[in-house]
């Protein structure tokens, strides 16, 4: 005998299959369209702003050619402009950064994601980590300046009298410099990539844990041999986040990097960055010298984009179906 | 007849809109400028009273540096400008209103320090040249030790600590250099950044602030900032030497002094890279505002006029609190005729 609950969905259509009405082929068309405008209007828009620095960076491209790339100076006076240092020391950094950073993310992500804490602990820590990335970049370097630095400066400067023959140590480290920019650096891309590392290993299904479990495995095995493994893309990827966060961070590096267009190992000794070069001299610079600002961020965005397709190669070239190692 | 207060207050705005062409107090008009950053504090203050006093003006200043005013001035997007390099010849060239330039306050260079145990520093005219090209590098240097007497200088390595960013500061700061030793001149020269040599041993941060938060957590760091930033951050300023061989210490005196020196010429570009004077501290500028000389607009050509008038008269007496220095009364009497050429 029939409910009077099923009489009434039989009485409204007698099936839940129905075909879709008008309205509801339009709206799937509309947003279908929508969708596809705002892929391609992102492209427009990255097509614009690279045609428009472009365009402004011509004349001076024109002018310096390549020898922009491999020269060392930068003297507005004498019009002598080169970024070979600011190349060196954005790559330097942001790969200093990432070691540090990255090591540190995946090791919070293994922590947070496999059940270590009970989850309450788990929710705070995680939120924590998280607000890492609210915070506004001027405070890092702050930060570093005032905190950071003085508390660092004790072991760089023993470093530096153990081990100066060491090309890393080479220096003492006055105030601002590398490390400590590469330190900050590290804690802003913290948050990017612990949080996306976690979101790989939460997707993992739990019948795969069960397994490695079930045929022995200890827990540390489980998670080196198959959990890391299986979310290996993943991770990578928030490892290419992480780094390209890393290449465009500008405020809090132009506060701790020092400034000084020098190209060296060491890592107490003060660098450049090609986004702290723009930030700092676009303000005061003739309309010569926009061109020549303009030149570099064509090399800076040049440069986030061959590690941006770097990362997508290795990610596809070493990833196969199931993610995991033979 | 029936009105809604909105169509009510429609017809009055529409009103006083059009009376505002003919007269100068209805109607609110709005002045935008933009430019250097060092006189923004007093500039900001300036305006914010003036605006005040005057319903119905509104006066929006930015302070993006001296050269992003002038490009904004050239290209006609800002009522008037403020540089602390006041413009070229070639700058003014461009603009075919004419402009008329105009040195609104005073500022000061000093150099500050961070060494404990040490209130008070004197660097000779030889010596501060040789320290900013890295050629002194320990504060315990004979020369330095000479200069000061009775002062045990600490065995330290020199950090010199310099503007990241391209300023008005460094460009007057490298002219003041250039002016008193001649392998600053041949090397590194002039400009709102320099091709600073090469060491481990100098670094930069932006901004004055950011000059003077690195030399407060340096040890044994000298770097040079704004007066009233050295001021506001408590930081030693060191004692230079003149031109006349004497030691002076940075104030408000000692700088007034130094522009009392300078003559101005007709366009009213000055320059004090070596001031004269026995009581003259060798680092002093004018810093100027930029504006058309022919406007539009008939008002806010009188406006800005008014404007001056205010800057030069009340204006000055809040420099000493902000740390610039006033001008001179007799500067004060050429500016405020030339500002008659606005129209």
């Amino acid at each position: 005998m029939a409910s009077p609950e099923t009489d009434r969905k039989a009485g409204a259509g007698g099936s839940i299959c129905r075909p879709p009405t008008a309205a509801d082929r339009l709206a799937d068309r509309v947003f279908r369209g929508l969708t596809c405008a705002f892929a391609w209007l992102t492209l427009l828009l990255i097509g614009y702003i690279v045609w428009r620095i472009g365009g402004t960076a011509l004349p001076a491209m024109k002018r310096l050619g390549i020898g922009f790339l491999t020269g060392t100076t930068w003297d507005p006076n004498q019009q002598k402009y080169g970024i070979l240092p600011e190349i060196w020391g954005t790559l330097y950094s942001s790969l200093l950064a990432l070691s540090i950073g990255g090591f540190f993310g995946v090791a919070i992500a293994i922590f947070l994601s496999e059940d270590f804490l009970p989850d309450r602990i788990r929710v705070v820590l995680k939120a924590t980590v998280e607000l890492l990335a609210a915070i506004p970049s001027v405070v890092y370097g702050l930060w570093g300046i005032y905190i950071l630095i003085p508390m660092i400066r004790p072991l760089a400067n023993w470093l530096h009298v153990h081990l100066g023959w060491l090309p890393f140590f080479s220096t003492s480290l006055t105030g601002p410099g590398m490390f400590p920019a590469a330190l900050v650096l590290s804690i802003m891309i913290l948050p990017t990539v612990a949080a996306i590392s976690q979101d790989a290993l939460g997707a993992i299904p739990a019948r795969t844990r069960e397994a490695a479990f079930g045929l022995g495995a200890t827990r540390w095995e489980t998670i080196l041999r198959v959990l890391l493994p299986t979310a290996s893309r993943g991770i990578f990827s928030a490892l290419v986040l992480g780094f390209g966060r890393a290449l465009g961070e500008t405020m809090a590096l132009a506060m701790l990097i020092g400034n000084s267009n020098r190209l060296t190992l060491s890592l107490f000794s003060p660098a450049d960055t090609l986004a702290a070069l723009l930030a700092l001299n676009f303000p005061e610079a003739s309309n010569l010298e926009v061109g020549v600002l303009m030149y570099a961020a064509v090399i800076l965005l040049t440069i986030t984009l061959l590690v941006n397709i770097a990362g997508e190669m290795i990610i596809s070239f070493s990833a196969r179906p199931g993610g995991g190692r033979s | 007849m029936k009105c809604s207060p909105l169509v009510r207050t429609a017809i009055i705005v529409l009103a006083l809109t059009l009376a505002g062409g003919s007269t100068a107090i209805a109607g609110s008009l709005r002045i935008t400028g933009s430019g250097a950053s060092f006189p923004f504090p007093i500039y900001s203050t300036w305006f914010k009273i003036y605006s005040r006093a005057h319903k119905g003006v509104i006066i929006d200043y930015q302070s993006k540096g001296s050269g992003a005013g002038i490009r904004d001035f050239i290209n006609h997007t800002v009522d008037f400008a403020a540089s602390d390099a006041a413009m070229n010849d070639s700058e003014i060239a461009q603009v075919k209103e004419g402009v008329q330039l105009l040195p609104m306050i005073a500022g000061e260079i000093v150099l500050s320090y961070n060494l404990e145990g040490v209130p008070e520093l004197r660097l000779p005219r030889e010596v501060y040249p040789a320290i900013f090209l890295g050629k002194i590098t320990r504060w315990n240097d004979p020369a330095i030790v000479k200069a000061n007497p009775g002062v045990t200088m600490p065995d330290l390595p020199i950090t010199v600590v310099r503007r990241a960013d391209s300023s008005g500061t460094t460009f007057v700061f490298t002219t003041h250099l250039s002016a008193i030793s001649p392998a600053w001149k041949n090397g590194p020269g002039i400009g709102k950044t320099v091709n600073w040599p090469s060491s481990s041993r100098l670094v930069a941060a932006p901004k004055n602030d950011g000059v003077a938060a690195t030399i407060r957590q340096t040890p044994g760091a000298i770097g040079y900032i704004e007066y009233g930033f050295a001021k506001m951050a408590k930081l030693p300023m060191v004692l230079l030497q003149n031109r006349a061989g004497r030691y002076i210490r940075p104030s408000i005196k000692s700088g007034q002094a130094a522009l009392a020196h300078a003559r101005i010429p007709a366009d009213m570009r000055v320059w004090l890279p070596d001031p004269e004077g026995d009581d003259s501290y060798p680092i002093v500028t004018y810093t100027w505002m930029l504006f058309y000389k022919n406007y539009k607009d008939e008002r806010k050509a009188e406006i800005l006029r008014d404007l001056v008038r205010f800057c030069l008269h009340d204006g000055q007496k809040l420099a000493d609190r902000l740390g610039y220095i006033p001008l001179p009364a007799n500067v004060v009497k050429v500016v405020e005729k030339a500002s008659q050429n606005i129209h």
